[in-house]
């Protein structure tokens, strides 16, 4: 397995202004536009310094646990109808693939000399994520939050704070994670010359959507090569969820040549897309601007963002990577809605076949690989072997998935 | 030349700073903003900046997201901003629009540079559109004749700062502080240093917004600025007030003593 987490990147996409195709660029207050040049400009100065390289690679090794595993969830393919390969991501340190991405942008800060970090998070995990790293790193932390997300996501606020993190609920809006990108969007550019804004996925001003793919494509570069070694070839089809849509984007990227290897990405599809009730942002959105970026917006006539809804506060974001928009539109990926009520269902099932509590994000991607399995399998006549990328483990989503359940102890 | 122009130019000519009001459109309803806007161009306001209201305003502040969402809850469309301009600008007033990009690529780039201009406005400040990705722009505003106002910051290098002035037409927007829109206890050291490095490289007329609030800092900017712009501190006067009635009179009040600001300048 290669040791090397940042070799370059194949393909032209982005371009050097950071269009994936029609997509992406950047729509910023020209404040911004001088941080992004000199974030820019530390990148890709990093990403072709040795020792930049070496010293990712050794923190993601001895300090977030990676190489993840690959495991072969025999249980789960039986109820499934194909050989499911689950991309541990769920094992790394602070129980995501998020991880990847703080290290590396909490490393560039450091060559920046900026000394604070700003993050804005839905379920949490990228707060954690990031408060982590900001410890790790002797960084100052604010982590904006929206208001409903700071009562559903609890534990991982008080996760937060333990680590020295400054955690600001987000009053303005739909109070989710749109209004928390917006407010932390204002922190920078007030704040700009000694902060970094932190974005957790793959979306926003360029270069953040390159960047944070560069920095979490080891999750599929990976998985690639684990795939070979326990089965000989490659998978017929890789599967993720999609909010923003780092973690896609990480284990598509090291796929995306392989072209007899299927994408799909599984969005939020919520009580359903035509019920106007979902954060499909691909599936039921249209192309827009949305956070410094072209890309596909949930928005109404006239351009107005429309509130997102799922169950999985990971999920619940009105808008996708500009990368995922290029993919779609070039078919190289398949994105589809999964409703609440399959993921949960999926989420109940990997509990119940493997032992493996997943994150209500990443139970999106399996309940997707349950629907995908039967079709895929009449079509090559054969049984389908699948990666699918466990990006999170549940311990966030217990309170949730045990209120939809009907299993918490009311007299708590 | 255009109509903001040529008010700058006569402005200039008095020896005194042109008075920029913002108010969003629709807020607190479609009418109350058309009466407000009447108000504040009878109570001194040069230049109306019409704010079309967005749902993620990333660069304003807290008082002008909160009118926008006001503005919004009550139904405000695209639509109605062209009725709301058409009617301030029969007051005799130039009227700017102010936008977030994404309701005009939604509304449709040319056929929004064509209502603008057949309503009567006279260009359009654009927060969140940078000159690298304002190509429709550019075109459907050369082939409308509007005005185009795009911002420069004190974080803009002198390249960026020369390449962006040069898309500008009818006057440049300078981003006195870094931060979002509000009034400020004191206005910003940068401010001067910015508009003395864009006039190095422009004969366009510089205005200077974010954080004006008072007369007294009005005067300040005007002696260093050809535009002052305020919005918060306009719109701040009718959320804070008990009835539309007292709102429309704080609003008055504060037009005139900013008006009387921009007559003083302080040098």
């Amino acid at each position: 397995m290669s040791a090397d987490a940042l070799a370059p990147v194949a393909g032209p996409q982005p371009d050097s202004a950071g269009h994936f195709g029609r997509f992406g660029g950047r729509f910023v207050p020209e404040a911004l536009v001088a941080a992004l040049d000199e974030l820019d400009g530390a990148w890709r100065t990093a990403m072709a310094d040795e020792s930049f390289r070496a010293e990712f690679g050794a923190l993601l090794r001895d300090y977030a646990g990676t190489p993840s595993l690959l495991y072969e969830a025999r249980r789960f393919s039986a109820k499934v109808g194909a050989r499911v390969l689950l991309k541990r991501e769920d094992l790394n340190h602070t129980g995501a693939h998020k991880v990847r991405n703080v290290l590396g942008q909490a490393l560039l800060t450091k060559r920046m000399g900026k000394t604070r970090v700003i993050a804005e998070t839905g379920a949490g995990q990228h707060g954690v994520a990031t408060a982590t790293a900001a410890a790790l790193f002797d960084l100052e932390c604010v982590v904006y939050m929206g208001e409903v997300d700071t009562e559903r996501q609890a534990l991982n606020v008080a996760r937060m704070r333990m680590l020295g993190a400054t955690v600001v609920p987000v009053t303005n809006g739909s109070r989710t994670l749109k209004d928390a990108m917006n407010e932390a969007m204002r922190d920078w550019v007030a704040n700009v010359d000694e902060t970094h804004y932190l974005i957790g996925t793959a979306a926003g001003p360029h270069p953040f959507p390159a960047m944070v793919r560069d920095f979490v494509r080891g999750i599929g570069d990976e998985a690639r090569q684990q795939c070979l070694d326990l089965t000989g070839g490659l998978p017929d089809a890789v599967t993720a969820c999609v909010g923003g849509g780092s973690n896609a984007l990480g284990i598509f990227h090291a796929f995306v040549g392989d072209e007899a290897v299927r994408l799909y990405g599984f969005e939020a599809g919520g009580d359903g897309v035509a019920t106007g009730r979902h954060a499909a942002s691909i599936t039921g959105g249209s192309a827009g601007v949305l956070h410094g970026t072209r890309t596909f917006v949930l928005q109404d006539a006239d351009g107005q963002t429309l509130a997102s809804h799922s169950i999985s506060a990971g999920l619940d974001y009105p808008g996708v990577g500009p990368e995922h928009a290029w993919l779609h539109d070039t078919g190289r990926a398949n994105y589809l809605p999964v409703t609440d009520d399959e993921a949960m269902a999926a989420f109940e099932l990997l509990c119940r076949t493997e032992g493996i509590i997943p994150a209500i994000e990443s139970a999106h991607a399996l309940a997707g690989t349950v629907a995908l399995a039967p079709k895929l399998a009449a079509e090559l006549g054969r049984e389908p072997t699948i990666v699918v990328n466990l990006s999170g483990r549940g311990d966030k989503d217990v309170h949730t998935a045990g209120d939809y359940f009907g299993i918490l102890d009311k007299e708590r | 030349m255009s109509r903001i122009g040529v008010a700058f130019d006569k402005a200039r000519a008095d020896g005194r700073a042109l008075l920029v009001g913002c108010m969003p459109a629709g807020f607190p309803t479609v009418e109350g903003s058309i009466a407000a806007m009447t108000a504040m161009v009878e109570a001194g306001v040069d230049v109306i900046e019409v704010e079309i209201p967005y749902s993620d305003p990333v660069m304003d502040g807290p008082v002008i997201q909160k009118a926008s969402d006001i503005a919004l809850a009550g139904g405000v469309r695209t639509a109605d901003t062209m009725r709301i301009i058409e009617a301030v600008a029969a007051t005799g007033a130039p009227v700017v629009t102010m936008t977030y990009w994404n309701p005009v690529e939604r509304y449709g780039v040319d056929v929004f540079a064509r209502d603008l201009a057949s309503a009567g406005g006279t260009g359009l400040i654009t927060p969140d559109l940078i000159p690298d990705e304002a190509d429709e722009w550019l075109a459907a505003s050369d082939a409308h004749g509007l005005d185009r106002t795009f911002l420069i910051s004190p974080s803009s290098t002198d390249a960026r700062l020369a390449m962006t002035v040069r898309h500008c037409r009818g006057f440049v927007y300078a981003t006195a502080v870094m931060g979002v829109t509000g009034a400020r206890a004191r206005t910003s050291d940068a401010a001067p240093t910015l508009v003395s490095r864009a006039r190095a490289v422009t004969d366009l007329p510089v205005g200077v917004g974010l954080g004006v609030g008072t007369g007294a800092q009005a005067g300040t900017v005007a002696g260093y600025a050809d535009g002052v712009i305020v919005g918060s501190a306009l719109i701040r006067c009718l959320l804070d007030a008990p009835t539309e009635a007292d709102g429309l009179a704080a609003l008055r009040t504060l037009s005139a003593e900013l008006a009387e600001g921009v007559r003083n300048p302080t040098r």
